[in-house]
């Protein structure tokens, strides 16, 4: 019932482990496919090891999730170790996210980690532009489309393009992308965010500012994703990512239209042991009570 | 709302060479023995401690890093940034306990002698270090010191108490908290004396919450599913053999 096809790959269900959540070794990929995942993502990986922020890197209150993790990751070389037992041992599709701070590093990143053999990259293009003053990738159609281009050039991997919503036309940045090369969509990353302990007289997370996650985005995500589908039309898949939750959570994504569903903080929220199997299971129940046969009948009303 | 809670110092002691022990002003009733804290010193960073006493709260720190010197250095009066309680702490349980500790790993089961007392629970403590000054201060119930060197108490590890221990008496659980080959000597010792055995780990942790898995340990995370783990943890392809950088990188133990 909850079978998808993402970019030629075959998913038991459309639940996607968000990147940047837990994905940072084999392991915790495996760990994602026992717990019911559909496809699981990496945690972004670049050319050279990066340590990433101090602490604090994380703030959880009410709902709102925000951190600013800083991309640590071992570099490329440590990360095919990693992806290439998670292809091997995870028993679902392993999605390698890559990131740079120019085009041609992604190309390389890109060349190194396809190596391993993951199902699809997804590139991160929502980090800062060395070349724009920090600006992100994902900021800029031109640039947006550099980086897709170097990828394609660099892989015959199918290659997913992350977007911030962060920007006045996502649509545009999402047409860009699949103009140039990108055989899927991911939306959203997070929000960028700040939050100020008036106490200490500082922003709690050491880098000031980070990424707002959890519930509080979904209705962001919605629009970000209706939005791109339009702009780019039925044909390319989107991973509709950004505070989901529960089954009706996916459902309503997938109805905006996305063709899998990312899920992120849910994972640490919802206590169960299996968290994917169990939004699996609540779509389930609501296909079966409305009557809806496949996961491609989830569209809204004309 | 707040991330943070403020607790302010009320004392600070100096247990031996490198550990300093932080009294806060208030409690933290909620926290059971085996979790840990967040502590952060704003404009500096944050790190997990484990909890060593909760009415008040009560921290054992290390000097080891840039962090914890500074947490060392604190006076009366001094202000720490604290989230949590989090993780899977101690599961206190049977009629007779064997608490081993190695160097500042002794705080944390020190808490958990206080809770048994309570609860009438028979514990009885080996704490071990190198030398005589780098030796925790002793439990509240018996405490059997072992230094390396033999400049206090029984000269050799903590192995060579819990074996001459077990030779003796039988525990139902052993509870440990140290570096992680002393745990695993502890815990196959355990083992083949047919006691259960639970082990306080530690790893590289960032959120503390289970989301950014910095803490990984093969297919475990250590903030959520542990700090503590039981006799399982042996089979984890990581125990005593990986541990994993600030960058996440692997490195052997």
């Amino acid at each position: 019932m909850l079978e998808v096809t993402l970019c030629g790959t075959k998913l038991r269900n459309p639940l996607v482990l968000a990147s940047g959540i837990r994905g940072n070794s084999a392991g915790l990929l495996i760990r994602a496919g026992k717990e019911g995942a559909g496809a699981a993502t990496s945690k972004s990986c670049s050319l050279l090891a990066r340590e990433g922020h101090a602490n604090p890197t994380m703030i959880d209150t009410q709902g709102v999730y925000m951190n600013a993790i800083g991309l640590s990751n071992p570099g490329v070389d440590d990360e095919i170790y990693e992806i290439r037992e998670a292809v091997a041992k995870a028993g679902i599709p392993i999605i390698a996210s890559i990131y740079a701070k120019e085009a041609r590093d992604f190309a390389a990143v890109a060349a190194r980690i396809s190596e391993a053999k993951p199902a699809m990259l997804e590139v991160d293009i929502s980090c800062p532009n060395v070349h724009r003053e920090g600006a992100m990738f994902s900021s800029y159609p031109k640039d947006a489309a550099d980086v897709c281009l170097a990828v394609r050039d660099a892989t015959s991997i199918p290659f997913s393009a992350k977007l911030s919503p962060d920007v006045p036309n996502i649509g545009e940045i999402a047409r860009a992308c699949v103009a140039s090369g990108a055989s899927c969509i991911t939306a959203i990353n997070t929000i960028g965010g700040m939050y100020i302990d008036a106490h200490a007289r500082r922003a709690v997370l050491a880098n000031s500012f980070g990424g707002i996650s959890g519930p509080a985005i979904k209705p962001v995500a919605l629009k970000s994703v209706h939005l791109i589908r339009k702009a780019i039309g039925p044909g390319v898949p989107i991973i509709g990512t950004g505070g989901i939750s529960t089954g009706m959570d996916a459902i309503e994504m997938l109805m905006a239209g996305a063709t899998c569903v990312g899920v992120g903080t849910a994972v640490a929220t919802r206590k169960e042991s299996a968290p994917f199997a169990a939004i699996a299971k609540e779509m389930e129940a609501f296909m079966k009570k409305e009557g809806i046969k496949k996961i491609s009948d989830l569209k809204l009303q004309e | 709302m707040p991330i943070h809670q403020i607790s302010v110092v009320a004392k600070a002691e100096k247990e031996n060479d490198i550990v300093t022990t932080l009294t806060f002003d208030t409690p933290l009733s909620q926290a059971q023995p085996g979790q840990f804290v967040m502590l952060w010193l704003p404009g500096e960073d944050e790190k997990p401690y484990g909890v060593a006493g909760i009415s008040p709260l009560r921290i054992s720190v290390g000097a080891r890093g840039n962090f914890s010197k500074k947490l060392c250095s604190m006076k009366k009066g001094g202000k720490v940034w604290l989230r949590g309680p989090y993780g899977k702490g101690f599961d206190l349980k049977g009629k007779r306990a064997l608490l081993i500790g190695g160097g500042y790993g002794f705080g944390p089961l020190r808490f958990l002698a206080e809770v048994a007392k309570k609860k009438k629970i028979s514990a009885t403590a080996i704490c071990g270090a190198r030398s005589k000054g780098l030796l925790m201060a002793p439990a509240v119930c018996k405490t059997i010191f072992t230094t390396d060197d033999g400049s206090a108490g029984t000269k050799g590890n903590v192995l060579v108490a819990m074996k001459e221990l077990l030779a003796k008496e039988k525990f139902d659980t052993v509870y440990t908290c140290g570096p992680e080959r002393m745990m695993s000597a502890v815990a196959y010792e355990a083992k083949a004396a047919g006691a259960d055995c639970q082990l306080l780990l530690e790893r590289y942790m960032k959120c503390g919450i289970g989301i950014c898995g910095h803490c990984c340990m093969g297919e475990k995370l250590v903030c959520i599913d542990g700090p503590m783990f039981g006799l399982e943890i042996l089979e984890n392809p990581e125990f005593c053999k990986v541990w994993r950088t600030k960058t996440g990188k692997r490195e052997p133990i």
